[in-house]
Formats: C-alpha cells, sequence, structure tokens
C-alpha cells in the first residue's frame, strides 16, 4: 500500500498507531479517493520572553491541483487551530465543524504541559485536520489551506484581515438571544426531531463519559490492590515446604493478571475515553449548530413578518427573503447532509470503539 | 484413614435458628442455635442406615467443647472453631452475627469443626465429644465434673515459662516461629483479598450502568438501536455475575482462616511443651540446690555463701541432733524430688512423642488441605473468566451489528 508507506516514511519519529491509521482511511472515502494527506506531530516548546507554547507540526502532501506544490510542512500553535475553527464556523455556519481538544483540562490531573497532555493533544489536532480534509465541503475552505500551507508570517499576516473574535462573539451572543426569544415558529419537522435527538442524546453521551471514567478509575484501584496480593504469595512461600511451588506459581499467575489489568486500562484511556469525550463535544458543537440554523431562520421569518406588515418597498424586501430563504435552504440541506454523515461516522466510531473494548476484555480474560 | 467416628456416623449442622432466652444473668439475648443431625451408618451393609438423631447447641457450648479438649489433650493440635466475630469483611459482607450470610458461613465452619474431630484418631474417642453429639441435656454439668478448668495452666504461667525455659526442644522452638509467620501471612493476605474483592466488586457493577444508558440511548437511534439494546443487556449480566463469584470465593477464604486459627492451635502445643520443660528445669535446679544444702550440712563445709552459715557464725552453731534432723529432712525431700524429676522427665519425654506425631498429621493435613484449597481458588479464577469471556464475546457480536 504505496500511500500508507508514504505517510509513514515522512513522520518516522512519531509513529502513528495502526488504529488511528484505520480511522483516517475508513472516513467516507476510500484511500483510492483522498488526495490530501495531513499528519500532525513533533511537538517542541518555545519559549519567549512573555511565554511559553507548544508549536506543532503540520505536514500535508496532495495531489491537488489548486495546490501550489504537493507536500507542505509548517508549524502551529494551539491558538492557530482555534483560529481555523472559528473561520470555518463563520464562513459555513450551519455545517458540523469538528471539534478541537480543549483548551485546559478542568479535572486538573495532567498539567499544562505533562507529557501526557501534549501527546493527547497532538492525537486530537491530527484527528481534527483530518477530518476536515475528508468534508466534503470544508476540504475546498480557502482558509483551511493557508492554515496547511503559509508560512508564519504569512499566516498572522492573513489573521489580522477579516472580522476578529470579537465579531465571532457577537455572532454567537445574537444566535443565542434568538433562541432564548422562543423556540422558532416555522421550524421544519425534520429539525425539531434533530433537536430533540440531539437532547437525547447530550445527555447520554455524557453520561457514558462519566460511566467510562468511572470504570478507569475503578480499573485503577483495583490494579493497585492486585500489585500487592500476589507478593503475599510469595512470602508465605518461603515459610513452606511441600506447597511452596504451588503458592510460588499462584504468585505468578496473580502478577500475570495484573499485568493483564493494565492492558485493559491501557485500552480504555487509550480509545473508549478520548473518543466519548470528542462526541460530548460533538454534542455541542451539533446543539450550537442547531441554534444557528434557527436563528438564519429567524432572521427569513422576521424578515418575512415585516414584508407583510410593510406593504412598500416590497421588491426590495422580496430580494432579500429570496436570499434568506436560499441561505436557509442552502444550510438546511448542509445541515442534513452533514448529519447523516455524521451519524454514519458516528456509528462506526462507536462501534469499533466499543468493539475493541470487547476485545481487550477478553484478552484480558483470556490471560 | 483409620477408624473413627467419622467413618461410623454422619454428621452434619443442618441448621441454625435465631433464638431468644434468659443467661446466666437473667438478661434477655438473643442468639443462634444451630441443630446437629447425627446417623449411625452400618459399613457392611450398603443403604443401611440408622436413625437420624439431632439436638440444639449454641455456639457457647462448642467454645466450652473445644476449651475441654485443649486442656485434656495439650499434646494435640486442636481444631479451631470459626470466628466469634466477622473479620476481614470487605464492604459489602456485614459485620453483623446474626447476619444470615454470616450464620451460613458460621453453620458450615461448626459442621467442619466438628468431622475435624470426630475424624481425629485420638479425639474422636472422647466421652465428652460423643455426649456433645448425642446427649442434649446435662451435657455442660458433665464437662463441668470432669474438673478440666482446674487443669488448664494459667496464662501468667505459661508466659513466664516462654521467657525463662532454658532449653526448649529446638523442633518446637521452630513451629513455634512457623506459626507465628503462618498467622502473620494468611491475615495479610485476607486483608488484601478483601481489598481487591471490594475493587473487583466496583469495577463489574459500574458496568452495570452501562446497561441502563445504553437502553435509554438505544429509544433514540434507528440503525444502532437493536445492537445497543443487546449490548446493553450483557452489560447488565456481567454486573449481576459478580455477586456468585465472590460468594464463591468467600468459601476460599474461609479455609484460609480455617488454618489461620490453626496456627493458635500449634502455638498452644508450643506453649505447653515450654511449660513442662520449664517445670522440669525448676524441678531438677530445686533437687541440685537441695543435694548442695545436705552436702554442706554433713561434712560443716560452707562451700557457697548462706545467710543460714552467716548467721549460725554470729549467733552460734546449732546442736548435732538439729543438725542430724535437717539432713534426715532434706534426705527425704531429695528422694522425693528424684522420682518427681524422673517421672516429669518420662512425661517431658512421652509429651514430645506424642505431641511431634500428631504434629506431622496436622503437616499432611494441611499441606493437602491448602493445596486443595488453592487449585479451587485457581478454578474458581478460570471460571470467571470464562464467563467474561462469554459476555464480552457475545456483547462484541452486539456492538459490531450497530
Amino acid at each position: 500500500d504505496a500511500s500508507l508507506a508514504e505517510v509513514n516514511s515522512f513522520s518516522p519519529s512519531v509513529p502513528i498507531s495502526p488504529s488511528s491509521m484505520i480511522n483516517q482511511y475508513k472516513f467516507e472515502d476510500g484511500p483510492e479517493l483522498r488526495d490530501l494527506f495531513i499528519t500532525v506531530d513533533d511537538p517542541e516548546s518555545h519559549i519567549t520572553a512573555i511565554e511559553t507554547f507548544i508549536t506543532y507540526r503540520v505536514v500535508t502532501k496532495t495531489t491537488r491541483s489548486e495546490f501550489d506544490s504537493s507536500e507542505y510542512e509548517v508549524r502551529r500553535r494551539y491558538q492557530d487551530f482555534l483560529w481555523l475553527k472559528s473561520k470555518l464556523e463563520e464562513a459555513h455556519p450551519t455545517l458540523i465543524i469538528p471539534p478541537l481538544p480543549e483548551k485546559f483540562i478542568m479535572k486538573g490531573m495532567v498539567e499544562r504541559f505533562s507529557d501526557e497532555f501534549i501527546e493527547t493533544r497532538r492525537k486530537a489536532l491530527h484527528k481534527f485536520l483530518n477530518r476536515i480534509a475528508d468534508h466534503p465541503t470544508l476540504t475546498f475552505n480557502e482558509d483551511f489551506k493557508i492554515f496547511l500551507t503559509a508560512q508564519a508570517w504569512e499566516l498572522s499576516s492573513h489573521k489580522k484581515q477579516g472580522p476578529g473574535f470579537l465579531s465571532r462573539m457577537g455572532q454567537t451572543v445574537r444566535a443565542v438571544a434568538s433562541s432564548v426569544r422562543g423556540a422558532v415558529k416555522n421550524r421544519p419537522e425534520m429539525f425539531t426531531e434533530m433537536n430533540n435527538y440531539m437532547e437525547t442524546f447530550s445527555q447520554k453521551i455524557n453520561l457514558l463519559d462519566r460511566i467510562a471514567h468511572r470504570i478507569y478509575k475503578e480499573e485503577r484501584e483495583y490494579f493497585n490492590e492486585m500489585k500487592e496480593y500476589g507478593p503475599i504469595h510469595t512470602l508465605w512461600s518461603a515459610s513452606e515446604e511441600d506447597i511452596a511451588e504451588s503458592l510460588r506459581g499462584v504468585a505468578g499467575c496473580i502478577d500475570r493478571c495484573c499485568r493483564a489489568a493494565e492492558r485493559r486500562m491501557a485500552g480504555l484511556s487509550e480509545h473508549l475515553l478520548p473518543l466519548l469525550h470528542e462526541y460530548v463535544l460533538y454534542s455541542e458543537i451539533l446543539m450550537g449548530v442547531l441554534k444557528r440554523r434557527d436563528q438564519i431562520q429567524g432572521e427569513l421569518d422576521s424578515k418575512v413578518d415585516a414584508l407583510a406588515n410593510k406593504k412598500t418597498e416590497k421588491d426590495l424586501f422580496s430580494e432579500e427573503i429570496g436570499k434568506l430563504e436560499d441561505k436557509v435552504e442552502r444550510a438546511n440541506n448542509a445541515l442534513k447532509a452533514d448529519w447523516d454523515r455524521w451519524k454514519q461516522n458516528m456509528q462506526w466510531d462507536m462501534r469499533s470503539t466499543f468493539t475493541s473494548v470487547a476485545e481487550n476484555n477478553l484478552r484480558y480474560y483470556e490471560e | 484413614m483409620e477408624d473413627c467416628l467419622a467413618k461410623k456416623m454422619e454428621i452434619t449442622v443442618s441448621e441454625a435458628e435465631k433464638r431468644t432466652g434468659r443467661n446466666a444473668m437473667n438478661i434477655q439475648e438473643t442468639y443462634t442455635a444451630y441443630l446437629i443431625e447425627t446417623r449411625a451408618v452400618e459399613s457392611q451393609s450398603e443403604g443401611q442406615c440408622g436413625p437420624v438423631e439431632s439436638l440444639w447447641r449454641r455456639y457457647s457450648e462448642f467454645e466450652l467443647l473445644r476449651n475441654y479438649l485443649s486442656v485434656t489433650y495439650p499434646h494435640i493440635v486442636v481444631p479451631p472453631l470459626p470466628e466469634k466475630r466477622a473479620d476481614f469483611v470487605w464492604h459489602k459482607l456485614s459485620a453483623d452475627n446474626m447476619d444470615p450470610d454470616f450464620v451460613e458461613r458460621r453453620r458450615i465452619g461448626l459442621e467442619n469443626f466438628l468431622l475435624r474431630v470426630a475424624s481425629h484418631p485420638v479425639l474422636w474417642q472422647d466421652k465428652i465429644f460423643y455426649a456433645f453429639l448425642m446427649q442434649e441435656g446435662g451435657w455442660k454439668e458433665m464437662v463441668n465434673e470432669t474438673g478440666f478448668q482446674l487443669k488448664a495452666d494459667s496464662r501468667l504461667k505459661a508466659l513466664n515459662a516462654t521467657f525463662r525455659v532454658k532449653n526448649p526442644d529446638k523442633r518446637f522452638t521452630e513451629l513455634k516461629h512457623y506459626s507465628d509467620e503462618l498467622q502473620s501471612v494468611i491475615s495479610h493476605l485476607l486483608r488484601v483479598r478483601a481489598r481487591v474483592a471490594d475493587r473487583l466488586y466496583g469495577v463489574y457493577k459500574v458496568h452495570g450502568n452501562y446497561g441502563r444508558v445504553f437502553s435509554e440511548w438505544s429509544a433514540i437511534e434507528k440503525e444502532m438501536g437493536d445492537g445497543l439494546q443487546s449490548a446493553g443487556h450483557h452489560m447488565d449480566v456481567y454486573a449481576a455475575s459478580i455477586d456468585d463469584i465472590l460468594e464463591e470465593e468467600e468459601h476460599y477464604a474461609d479455609q484460609l482462616k480455617e488454618y489461620l486459627f490453626y496456627a493458635e492451635a500449634l502455638r498452644a502445643v508450643c506453649r505447653k511443651h515450654e511449660l513442662m520443660q520449664y517445670d522440669l528445669e525448676m524441678a531438677a535446679q530445686d533437687l541440685t540446690s537441695k543435694k548442695q544444702q545436705c552436702e554442706e550440712l554433713a561434712t560443716g563445709t560452707v562451700r557457697t555463701f548462706s545467710l543460714k552459715g552467716m548467721t549460725s557464725k554470729l549467733f552460734g552453731q546449732e546442736t548435732p541432733e538439729q543438725r542430724e534432723a535437717k539432713i534426715k529432712i532434706l534426705e527425704e525431700q531429695i528422694q522425693e524430688g528424684e522420682e518427681q524429676l524422673k517421672s516429669k522427665n518420662l512425661e517431658g519425654r512421652d509429651f514430645v512423642k506424642s505431641a511431634w506425631a500428631d504434629i506431622e498429621r496436622f503437616k499432611e493435613q494441611k499441606n493437602h488441605d491448602l493445596k486443595e484449597a488453592l487449585i479451587s481458588y485457581a478454578v474458581m479464577q478460570i471460571s470467571m473468566c470464562k464467563k467474561g469471556i462469554q459476555v464480552w464475546t457475545n456483547a462484541k457480536e452486539c456492538f459490531s451489528k450497530m
């Protein structure tokens, strides 16, 4: 598989786990159709007078004609990813933009720059970019292209153009405000269903996230106690003659069980926990998307109402209305298409993750 | 196995019942009574069994029996009783003596105790033991009439002997060390096992939450719904399976506990030996000093400093008649002393011989029992894993159909 080998050889320093590679390729389009390959690796720490931050190397390989070159290597920091996300949200308010890893982890066990934290973040950023690349619309976004190809100074100057964070905030505020004003009157049935689904889904996924963390914690405590259990048998065997061998055998088995338990925990923390977390974020994102859609619809509706009241300036309004309706329709369609895609992906993700959890448990028990 | 009661008779402790009554101080109390059933088994004819006889006993009567046996047969490692109070509990087990699970485990322990005594080559022949099984009324009086309490050595005496004895048999000293080690290691093991059981319980039970959430989630899904729902069901099965698993493990823990308590019985035999040896040493010492005294009086020489010698020098010597009388008394005492020493020596040697024989028997029993216990523990673990494999294989199938 030539394409596979290429990606591998390009980033020899950081091995990407096979399962995440499979995750990459099993997205909608098969590997044959992909023409954009992105990896995120090699975190490096930068210390300036004002701050310390981490940059990640982003490597892009592509065969697309709109790209000047076929290979790019740039360094990006977390802020840059945030910027990209907000630009995408601006340009496509009703498309589902993949989640970014959070700024800080609230559960306070991991320090800001610990290796574990950086690695978790790196994996998440890698997934983020690849999900965008796989999205039929987002992948052609201009800002996305710039993000992948521009040198650091080019990117800074590009960032300074266009509306900044504040205007984005304004949008969000307006969206929240309009939803506060009450459910939109003419919301099509489909979206009401989606809303209801998302509410329940969000609830459940949050629960699952908490349950999975709890299980991890319990497994960890179990492991801690088991560590002590084996050696006692060895100690006992020292006082015995006849049964010493049996006792030592038991001690050995207990130690093996211990190690198997450790592997099981690692499996959870590597696959299930991050995935559940992503979907928790996704559920928030989706609620946001639905709200924005409602907001656009709201604009349309208010304009229609205004039209009904003001007999004059009809033409002007109707043009605007037409535009808005178009916008809403497009947004709706985009959302719907995306939604279906997303659900399929989610299904597949869930399936593969839970299956692998089951497999881990099997392996554990077989041992 | 030689002939013993266990071969001639089926013994079971079949039931336990809560009772209230008035105790010795006329205060009302609640206690549990256990039903002992016995049935004579004819070894020649098959299927021919005598009628079932039964009587009720409570724990304190078992204790009385055991105390009697320990005092009457100090050279025997007397089987221990199950614990008086629940120890080594993990959070789900209750520490309450009236809790049905505890009572049930105690019932099994008491039955085990009776069977051990009944199959012991020496103990089974004891009449008091037989009466314990067969005679409900008047048993307590019978025991007390044997006067065994008088024969019991005081704890203080035993402690004193332990510190002062000079030449105990090396084997007993080693045995004492061993029993200390055994006790410490088993109690440590049981403590950790209880903690491990607790944690394992937690892991399994939290998975049950999956079942609930999956089921709720499946309600809003279309294609994923069935897979989720059935997977959730398997999670529930998984969570429920831990209860049986841990109950079985309790039996294993009880087997270990029996040997924990056996360690105490071993130590009791060692203590008895130390006491006897110390007694012997004291008697020998006493004899030697008397002989010396005699000699001094006879020859008139004072070899060692003695207050008597001093006073006689200060206040005048005694008359020859007085001296004669003293010598006579001493000679008698020496005679007695030598006989006593001889018999004590004999006793001591007999004790060591018979105690060691029983200890060898005990060692074999212990090795056999512990090996079996470990094997059964391993079998339990394997069965637990098999169940786990089954559940997760099913779950995996459900997940892959999502």
